[in-house]
């Protein structure tokens, strides 16, 4: 149902939408569908919780920290079924949903209620006799549009900064993943969160989405999610009333791998770089570029690595990979790796759908990939994976930062000079040494270019 | 002429657009008239510019601190150039410009170049066993497109932070008022700025504003103007390359005078703050709230003040206000001052354009003005003060706040604990006590809601000319 004002709601529409398990297919329930007018009422409720003099705004600082904290406690007591929903409702591998995603929710959200009573402004030695000083005010109603690859986990990146600077939101989740989203505004309530400060507006992205980046009462969007939506929700905050606006779009990262690296920590980092999550994440490195006196090597232990694996139901241990999330992604994933044999580059392993139920494709790995070929330029979002050859430094640095993304990059060496002049030359909003997706709570995380505005984190 | 890689070249289509004197109406000389094509000249030089090992990437940051230095020290020398060039293509009096805007521009490169050696980043305690830290990166190529209202100034609000923080830049000034960002041009070849750091491509904005919201090589565009072209080019940012996007856009400034105020220092300072620069500024107190009990005196002492408020040549040193910007200005200004005649305010004195004098307009003050009235709502940009009546704080916050605007605001009082429940209460990026247009390098300045996007000076600007980095390196052990 609809979360407004710490209350359940039916849509005024009295549509409702399916949700559904993508290793099965089959129908999981129905969620009220929300749509403009149910965004208007979560945006009146958040906006009078943001009144001057109201429970939230009067509230101290450090309670904002104690509430997120309470938070955090309810959802590590209620770990177990929020995983179960995530694997169910994502497809996502239970153990990981359990220990990674459950784990960064939990991590992140108190690591923002340590930061709610440390929010400085600062005093300023101005000319002439004054005495000025500066304030970090809550920016007011903020909408947030949320994905569905890490529906948990980006809910809790949008909520945990907002609240913690004492804004109040309006959340629309993605519609294949509106559970765990749903879930938590009964968490919120029992923590003691004020009615109106957390609304969860469940829909599709024409309608209840482009509400809110329509919205004249909206103060600020963030969205997580595809570059081409992402332009137009910018768009649609200059269109509106120039709300502030928060991007993470995304990436065709490239993971550099020089002859001088530990070779054994390159492949694996290689391979859960871009595997993790059926390859639906948007730091996936899906342009490996190994240099060539190592290259077969490489590629011949990726393969390996790659054919190890068991596709199954994602409830059941000893799963590694789960289902891509819907019937979109999937036909988008098998027309790329298409291309990839079309283009001419040479399939190793996989390369075509896995089972007769469920949104299921074969690892896939592609080498004597090229840069002009489709699978080395668009985001495929699946588990395929490119590995390239170079040769020089300045031509690896040319041939990754071609590209109008720019989220994450890595560098495989032992070379310190080689790691930094990388670390230094890359254009993304994170780049790793010797390492894939280490993120947490601590990093600031956003993208260069294309792939995003902002930081988030 | 067009400024790229430190020479001046004519446009690509031969085409050229005059620039006017307000005062005289005559015009002072013809200026080439930049398009796509000229900015995507401009484009290819700042990215060249931008280049890894270019001389701009390369040098130190203090090395980049210095330029600004010397920057600022040529500002100095050709400091009488400056202002009469743009007192005669803004109508601005002359001694404010000297005194003001060159005084700002000056001081602002000073206090940016203290700052280019400074842009830090962090080191952060991440889990397990990671070295991580952030790098503050220049953005790339920055676009600029300045107003007519404060060219010079305005420029170098932009200027100063893009450069401090290593960043290239593409600048497009107001049509209006092209000649000192033209100036600068030289100044920046003769400081020593390697060629394509700086590029200033004069034209429209339909033309050469919007090839530059529209580019997919420029990383970031800044625009100080109205809010409606403001809206334009957020979009023109998205619908092309998601560039970053920094606006400062319009405002409809509230003047709180509270019972207990020094009366005289805000009938100054409310008189100044809604008639300085022609009324055409930013933060124009245009909606002027006096507390009852005082009313009918304030209102007085305003009209007095304006009555006497000297318009004139801007050459002539008695003058305090000289014409308006240009006929289009001028012409919306009389429309408002109509329709506050019409709407039911009290037109107190001036109210119409001085005979014969082409683009000058009497100071003009309203009373008995409410906020559903024209004059009370829009943005006039022009030497006209409405005043108008409260009687009790929690009313006030609430007027105050109710505009889609949000750039400044200003109260009056001796009470510490009103001042500052109305510095809390006010939803504008700066709140003025006891002042008005205390405006300095170092304070950052900016608008809520849509007065605009980001913030320029202070340190808070170097956030909007940088992109943050975050490097993480796995180490065999925790340390």
């Amino acid at each position: 149902k609809i979360f407004i004002n710490n209350e359940w709601h039916d849509s005024v529409s009295g549509k409702k939408f399916a949700v559904f398990n993508p290793a099965t297919e089959e129908k999981i329930c129905e969620v009220e569908e929300g749509d403009k007018v149910d965004v208007d009422k979560a945006v009146k409720a958040a906006r009078k919780a943001f009144e001057l003099g109201s429970t939230w705004r009067t509230m101290d600082a450090s309670e904002r920290g104690r509430l997120l904290n309470k938070l955090a406690d309810l959802v590590e007591r209620d770990r177990l079924i929020l995983a179960t929903m995530e694997t169910i409702d994502g497809g996502k591998l239970f153990s990981t949903a359990y220990l990674m995603d459950l784990g960064a929710c939990i991590k992140t959200l108190r690591y923002c209620a340590g930061w709610a009573d440390k929010i400085h402004g600062r005093t300023v030695p101005m000319d002439g006799n004054f005495f000025t000083f500066t304030r970090h005010e809550p920016i007011g109603v903020c909408g947030q549009i949320i994905p569905w690859n890490f529906p948990l986990v980006m809910f809790i990146w949008k909520i945990a900064p907002a609240l913690c600077c004492g804004n109040t939101v309006v959340v629309k989740p993605a519609e294949q993943t509106p559970l765990s989203a749903l879930y938590m505004g009964s968490l919120i309530k029992e923590a003691g969160f004020p009615p109106g400060v957390v609304n969860i507006v469940p829909g599709f992205g024409p309608t209840a989405g482009a509400a809110i980046s329509h919205h004249m009462d909206i103060d600020k969007v963030a969205f997580t999610g595809s570059t081409e939506v992402g332009k137009l929700i910018k768009e649609a905050a200059g269109k509106s009333n120039l709300k502030r606006v928060t991007l993470e779009l995304g990436g065709k990262s490239p993971n550099i791998i020089f002859a001088d690296a530990d070779l054994d920590a390159a492949v694996e980092f290689a391979h859960i770089g871009l595997f993790y999550h059926q390859g639906q994440c948007c730091i996936a490195g899906s342009r490996i570029f190994v240099e060539e006196p190592i290259y077969d090597e490489f590629v011949r232990r990726s393969i390996e690595r790659a054919k190890k694996y068991t596709l199954g139901d994602p409830l059941m241990p000893g799963v590694q990979q789960g289902p891509q999330i819907d019937k979109e992604q999937f036909k988008k994933i098998l027309e790329l790796i298409e291309s990839g044999k079309k283009e001419g580059a040479k399939l190793e392993c996989g390369g075509g759908p896995w089972g007769d139920k469920g949104y299921f494709i074969q690892p896939t790995v592609f080498s004597d990939v090229t840069d002009d070929m489709r699978i080395a330029k668009e985001e495929i979002f699946g588990p395929v994976q490119q590995i390239m050859k170079f040769k020089t430094i300045d031509e690896v640095i040319k041939r990754a930062n071609n590209t109008t993304y720019g989220l994450a990059a890595a560098v495989f060496t032992k070379d310190i000079d080689k790691a930094l002049t990388f670390a230094a030359a890359l254009q993304a909003g994170t780049v790793w040494v010797n390492c894939y997706s280490a993120l947490s709570a601590q990093c600031p995380f956003g993208g260069f270019k294309m792939s995003g505005n902002g930081r988030e984190m | 002429q067009i400024f790229i890689n430190n020479d001046w070249h004519e446009s690509t289509s031969g085409k050229k657009f005059p620039t006017y004197n307000p005062s005289t109406l005559e015009k002072i000389c013809d200026i080439e008239e930049g398009d796509k094509p000229d900015v995507d000249n401009a484009v290819e030089a700042a990215k060249a510019a931008f280049q890894r090992g270019s001389p701009w990437r390369q040098m130190d940051a203090p090395s980049r601190g210095r330029l600004l230095h010397k920057l600022a020290d040529l500002l100095e020398r050709d400091r009488v150039t400056l202002a009469t060039l743009e007192t005669m293509d803004t109508g601005k009096p002359f001694l404010q410009a000297y005194f003001i805007d060159l005084e700002g521009c000056i001081k602002t490169l000073r206090y940016y170049a203290g700052w280019a050696d400074k842009i830090q980043g962090r080191t952060i305690p991440v889990d397990e066993n990671f070295v991580c830290f952030t790098r503050h990166e220049p953005m790339g190529v920055c676009g600029a497109i300045t107003p007519w209202n404060f060219p010079l100034l305005m420029l170098v609000w932009k200027m100063a932070p893009a450069l401090c923080c290593g960043n290239t830049l593409v600048i497009k000034p107001a049509e209006q008022t092209p000649l000192t960002s033209l100036y600068i041009g030289s100044l920046i070849k003769e400081v020593g700025f390697p060629p394509g750091v700086v590029n200033i491509v004069p034209g429209y904005g339909p033309t050469a504003g919007a090839a530059i919201s529209t580019h997919d090589s420029i990383d970031k565009i800044a625009f100080t103007g109205s809010t409606e072209v403001g809206k334009l080019i957020k979009e023109a940012a998205s619908k092309s390359n998601l560039k970053r996007v920094t606006l400062e856009l319009g405002g409809k400034n509230p003047c709180i005078v509270c019972a207990d105020a020094d009366l005289d220092l805000a009938v100054e300072c409310a008189h100044q703050g809604v008639f300085f620069n022609q009324g055409q500024c930013c933060t124009a107190a245009s909606r002027v709230f006096v507390e009852e009990q005082i009313y009918p005196e304030f209102v007085k002492r305003s009209v007095e003040f304006a009555k006497k408020r000297l318009v004139g040549d801007p050459f002539d040193a008695r003058t305090e206000q000289g014409p308006q910007i240009d006929q289009k200005q001028f012409d919306k200004i009389l429309e408002l001052i109509e329709s506050g005649k019409k709407e039911g305010a009290k037109l107190e004195c001036g109210g119409l354009a001085i005979e014969d004098r082409g683009l000058f307009i009497k100071p003009t003050v309203f009373s008995e003005v409410t906020d559903n009235m024209r004059i009370a709502k829009e943005e006039i940009f022009g030497p006209v003060q409405p005043i108008m009546k409260f009687k009790s704080i929690e009313e006030v916050i609430r007027r105050a706040n109710s505009t889609e605007y949000g750039l400044t605001a200003a109260v009056f009082t001796k009470n510490l604990d009103r001042a500052l429940t109305l510095a809390s209460a006010l939803q504008s990026g700066t709140v003025w006590i006891n002042c008005y247009n205390a405006l300095y390098a170092q304070a950052p300045f900016g608008g809520f809601k849509m007065s605009g996007n980001g913030r320029e000076l202070g340190e808070y600007a170097l956030a909007e000319y940088t992109e943050v980095k975050t490097v993480t390196i796995k180490l065999s052990q925790k340390s």
